[in-house]
């Protein structure tokens, strides 16, 4: 059984459909890669997976149980997902240690203590350790970023969301955060990432899903979503994303 | 955020080599002539700070009714004679500044909050908490200090407080309206992916609140927030319209007794005195502030 599940996913603002019965599923362990053009809905449907926006129709299921009912608890379901956003979004008046341990500590009751080592264990792997007191505004982006990462991770989640984790970032920084989310793959996380790499989508993805005006357009192994597509909607968003010099 | 940070131009004086770096002739120039600059400036400084300050004397000094107004205002004996009465009174200022200060702060703190809440259920809570801004933060304080001090009484209630808790109770809900608009203002301030952060973590509205809105949005307002507290300081003052002794009150009373103005100059200066301090704490926070904001963060 998949572990989270959409099924005719429908969103709108203000009359402006931008998620029109969307349906996809993801395996424990699956890596899925949303792409599609600025605009076709990839932050939004991340955004509804973690109920930070309310969908307008149809239904998700996290491990069976239907997050979209009105009677969940949006605050337990965020519990079990962690979402990492494209400006980082550290808090600025907490250290790097005190933003990786407030969810431990406040949501899941553990032990300050025990928290702050694991945290600690967490920036040593990551070569990180000296900047454990650091203020977020004194890390590169790629620091920060590999921070709000395992600001997620500590939560243990069931799933991790990746809104375009490395689009602000220098190119050289881009490297760093990408190898991270390559070792969480191999770990098994399951993740579902939004992302303008074509190439990082080929590499870590074990399923490539177009999204264009809301809808999915295509979806499969990267190899043949982006090597091969059969719409042509697929074929014209790679051209112009070859034309751009980013494949 | 994480644009190059600002070149530290202007950051010039107090050059020291760490390593043995000798600066080229090109940079040695440049320091010496800032340095004849400031000098430059600090002397033209002087000169026109001395040439107004002779001029305001001359002018203050030489007016026909001179004579009059310094033995009327500044005559040093019965400055000297009201001066403990009016330190006394000022103490009573001093308390009820810090406890209303307090007070204020508290109140306008849980108004702004109340007045995020969302959803039906809040509607009163928050149509209530709006009517209290808009209504205290126009009624002027002293008619809200009538009303408090001789109104409330009127209704004799039994354990009605004395005149002074009830003055100061004016003065709470007078300010807490003003400060709960700054603290507002403090919280909207906090953007938006902040809060999309904290609640992804788990963390409920009200976690989300105390761990990350408030904390930043308080630091951003600190500036103003210190400078509504000097502005109470003065307002302290006014309870004395309502009868109880302050510095205000102790200078009136000792005006009548000498036939002379003098203990209204001697509780001014006490309460520039006492505003000092606050004032330098409210210039260093927002000099910090300022600092912060052009690091980026
Ligand atoms: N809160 C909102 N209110 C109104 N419109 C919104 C809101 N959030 C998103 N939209 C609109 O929804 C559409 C999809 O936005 P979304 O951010 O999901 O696109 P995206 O695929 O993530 O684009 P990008 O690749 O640029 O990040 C856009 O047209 C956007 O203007
Ligand atoms: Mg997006």
């Amino acid at each position: 059984m998949a572990l989270l599940s959409c099924a005719g996913i429908r969103k709108e603002f203000g009359g402006h459909v931008v998620l029109d019965d969307l349906s996809l599923d993801v395996a424990e362990h699956q890596v899925v890669a949303l792409i599609g053009t600025s605009g076709s809905g990839k932050s939004t449907l991340l955004r509804c997976l973690n109920l930070l926006e309310r969908v307008d129709d149809g239904v998700i299921t996290l491990d069976g149980e239907d997050i979209t009912d009105p009677r969940a608890d949006p605050d337990r379901v965020r519990r079990r997902i962690g979402m990492v956003f494209q400006s980082y979004n550290l808090f600025p008046h907490m250290t790097v240690l005190d933003n990786i341990v407030l969810a431990p500590v406040r949501v899941h009751s553990r032990a300050p203590q025990q928290a702050r080592v694991q945290a600690r264990e967490w920036l040593d792997r990551l070569g990180l350790a000296d900047k454990a007191l650091s203020y977020p505004d004194r890390l590169s982006g790629g620091q920060q970023q590999r921070v709000a990462i395992v600001r997620a991770l500590v939560n243990e989640p069931r799933l991790l969301l990746l809104d375009e984790v490395t689009s602000a970032l220098d190119p050289e920084l881009v490297g760093e955060v990408l190898s991270m989310i390559r070792d969480l793959k191999e770990s098994g996380m399951t993740m579902v990432l939004a992302t303008h790499e074509m190439g990082f989508a080929r590499q870590v993805a074990d399923r490539v899903v177009f999204l264009d005006g809301g809808r999915v357009i295509e979806s499969g192994p990267p190899e043949r979503v982006l090597g091969d597509p059969e719409q042509a909607r697929t074929r014209q968003f790679l051209a112009r994303i070859i034309a751009a010099g980013r494949l | 955020m994480t644009g190059p940070a600002p070149a530290a131009g202007g950051r010039t004086g107090g050059f020291r080599p760490v390593d043995g770096f000798r600066p080229s002739a090109v940079q040695a120039g440049r320091i010496a002539y800032r340095r004849r600059q400031t000098v430059r400036s600090v002397l033209l400084a002087a000169l026109s700070t001395g040439v107004l300050g002779v001029l305001l004397v001359v002018a203050v000094t030489g007016a026909p009714g001179w004579e009059r107004v310094r033995t009327s205002f500044f005559d040093l004996g019965v400055a000297r004679e009201s001066f403990p009465a009016i330190l006394q009174g000022l103490w009573l200022n001093i308390r009820m500044l810090v406890v209303c200060a307090v007070a204020a702060l508290a109140l306008g703190l849980l108004i702004a909050v109340l007045r995020t809440l969302r959803g039906p259920v809040f509607f009163p809570v928050r149509a209530m908490a709006t009517g209290y801004t808009y209504v205290f933060r126009g009624v002027p304080l002293i008619i809200v200090i009538y009303l408090f001090a001789f109104g409330v009484p009127g209704l004799r209630l039994r354990g009605t407080p004395s005149v002074l808790v009830l003055g100061g109770a004016a003065m709470v809900i007078t300010y807490g309206a003003y400060l709960a608009e700054v603290f507002r203002a403090g919280i909207e301030s906090v953007h938006p992916s902040q809060l999309a952060a904290a609640r992804s973590l788990g963390l409920t509205y009200r976690q989300t609140m105390r761990h990350v809105v408030l904390p930043q949005a308080v630091r951003r307002v600190a500036p103003p927030l210190l400078n509504d507290t000097v502005a109470l300081q003065k307002d302290v003052g006014l309870v004395s319209l309502a009868g109880p002794v302050d510095a205000v009150r102790a200078a009136q009373i000792a005006t009548a007794e000498h036939f002379n103005y003098t203990p209204y100059i001697v509780a001014a200066v006490l309460f520039v005195l006492l505003a000092a301090p606050l004032i330098a704490v409210t210039d260093a926070v927002t000099l910090r502030a300022a600092r912060r904001q052009d690091a980026g963060a």
